[in-house]
């Protein structure tokens, strides 16, 4: 038999008009605009659209907004509104070799063609507060500079002129790339949908996993290769048209890892390589991408699966930062009867046991209730 | 006749790439003071829906879904028949309209020269000074390497 429990209903209500008023806040403070979300707040509005999976940084500002700043509230925001949206159909894939480049690294070339350009980076900052920014002074103009378009190619396409480095990833010719969003997850997989969970993963859960393999929990070795932050055009191909219709541009981060590989049963020693590929500004992510898409090929290159960063369903099954908050929080929600029955059964199994180890006690336990 | 048909159709994509690049406020700023006519019938949205985005594994490798963007489409026919397409990022619906009899006027070989001149150049023109500003200032970033040498030999 199952007996709904009712009620909480005016209670639900009021608490959902006082977190309205709490996320508002002081009255006598202006409203927070989204346009200040997004113009201010850049990284936070790229962190909820990559990991919410949707480009569209309005959706992504007032996401952030109405869930108070918890991100990944605000993604949870994001995902369920892509369910609410048909689908026009699958982007050609973007070419991160024409990209506006906004920002471009490499630890493992000093002189490379298009050279190292620090775009607008935390990097070389001293992470000491500014208490000028808390008076809200006037900040100047960037300096700009002279120069001439220079092609900026991958520094993978600059490594594998000497042969030392593993090619760009291929699948087999008929392979069409697997979709999360529309088929269950199934273990093994092959690593397109791999780099598609990977890329919505939570951040802090891939940093942790990509700072363990550094600390030596399979341990590849990493360097960047690069990390390029700039827009992509993208381009999509639609019956009515013949030509692929331009929709505009997107910002991207990119990092190509290189991992020196001592050479297995399956493939000899060179440079081999994970990647990340991410919306926005989102540098720690496409590098932590990069670093769990390395140890995730184990055992594709014949290296044995010894720790946690390895192990493709562990990663996978717990990358997702909604699934996870969503059974986590659960716990919270009413349990009553489930509760009930847990408790009946405890109090069972500990009369048995005071029965065995204590008889008499149990028997003047029992007169006494009795 | 193919080579004509083939630059017909690079410059009208090219078209569509400056107005997709475009903020809804640009085009119907600059769609007022070219006096541009915006009567068509509407043949499908303006529409919201998603596209999702590809890249490829290593970057040149073998292409995988990244995530999904917002995109906006409409398709119109105009009064002299010609039909428009739009598409572009976000959710902005008037721009889709105005975008798409864009592209249909653009068809118009009468009208080309007016969208042209009067929309389509000058946001190309304000897209791509906003680019060589943000080519610059990236390029003052740039990393001038110089060796410093140590002692006497």
């Amino acid at each position: 038999m199952y007996v709904a429990v009712k009620g909480g209903e005016a209670a639900i209500a009021n608490a959902h008009s006082l977190l309205a008023d709490r996320r508002r806040g002081d009255r006598s403070v202006p409203a927070l605009r989204l346009d200040q979300i997004v113009e201010q707040l850049a990284l936070g509005v790229d962190r909820v659209m990559s990991e919410g999976s949707l480009y569209d940084r309005e959706l992504a500002a007032l996401a952030i907004a109405q869930a108070r700043g918890d991100l990944i509230e605000a993604i949870f925001l994001v995902r369920a509104y892509r369910t609410t949206l048909p689908r026009f159909g699958y982007t050609k894939p973007i070419d991160t070799d024409n990209m506006l480049v906004e920002r471009r690294v490499s630890a493992t070339y000093k002189d490379l063609p298009g050279g190292q350009l620090l775009g607008p980076t935390f990097d070389y900052t001293h992470r000491l507060l500014d208490p000028e920014l808390a008076a809200g002074g006037d900040v100047a103009e960037p300096l700009q500079r002279e120069t001439e378009a220079q092609a900026m190619p991958r520094v993978s396409a600059i490594l594998a002129r000497e042969g030392l480095i593993e090619p760009d990833g291929e699948m087999p010719q008929d392979h069409i790339p697997g979709d999360i969003t529309r088929e269950p997850l199934e273990f093994p997989m092959a690593r397109d949908i791999r780099l598609q969970a990977l890329s919505r993963g939570d951040e802090g859960f891939l940093l942790a996993l990509g700072y363990s393999t550094q600390r030596g929990y399979a341990r590849n070795h990493p360097f960047v290769g690069e990390i390029r932050i700039g827009e992509v055009e993208l381009e999509l191909d639609v019956p009515e048209l013949p030509f692929a219709v331009p929709l505009g541009t997107v910002r991207v981060t990119e990092c190509q890892m290189v991992n020196q590989f001592k050479g297995s049963a399956k493939a000899p020693p060179q440079f081999t390589r994970g990647y990340g590929l991410v919306f926005g500004q989102s540098e720690r992510k496409a590098m932590a991408m990069a670093l769990c898409d390395r140890a995730l090929r184990a055992t594709e290159l014949g290296e044995d699966v010894t720790a946690a960063a390895q192990d493709e369903e562990f990663v996978i099954s717990h990358s997702d930062n909604v699934q996870a908050t969503g059974f986590v929080e659960h716990l919270k929600l009413p349990h009553y009867v489930d509760f009930q029955a847990e408790l009946d059964l405890v109090r069972r199994m500990r009369a048995e046991y005071d029965a065995r180890e204590n008889p008499v006690k149990a028997e003047e336990k029992r007169e006494a209730a009795e | 006749m193919r080579g004509q048909e083939a630059r017909d159709q690079a410059e009208r994509k090219a078209a569509m790439s400056t107005l997709a690049q475009s903020s809804g406020d640009d085009i119907v700023r600059l769609w007022n003071e070219a006096g541009l006519p915006s009567d068509a019938e509407l043949l499908r949205g303006p529409e919201t829906g998603l596209v999702t985005l590809r890249g490829r594994i290593g970057g040149g490798g073998a292409p995988f879904n990244v995530g999904e963007a917002t995109v906006t489409r409409a398709t119109v026919r105009l009064p002299s028949g010609q039909v428009g397409h739009s598409y572009a990022l976000g959710r902005d619906k008037q721009k889709a309209m105005l975008a798409a009899i864009a592209d249909a006027l653009w068809q118009d070989p009468g009208r080309r020269a007016e969208v042209e001149t009067g929309l389509i150049v000058p946001l190309r023109s304000a897209l791509t000074t906003a680019q060589e500003k943000r080519r610059a200032e990236t390029a003052a970033t740039k990393v001038d390497f110089f060796t410093m040498v140590r002692g006497e030999d």
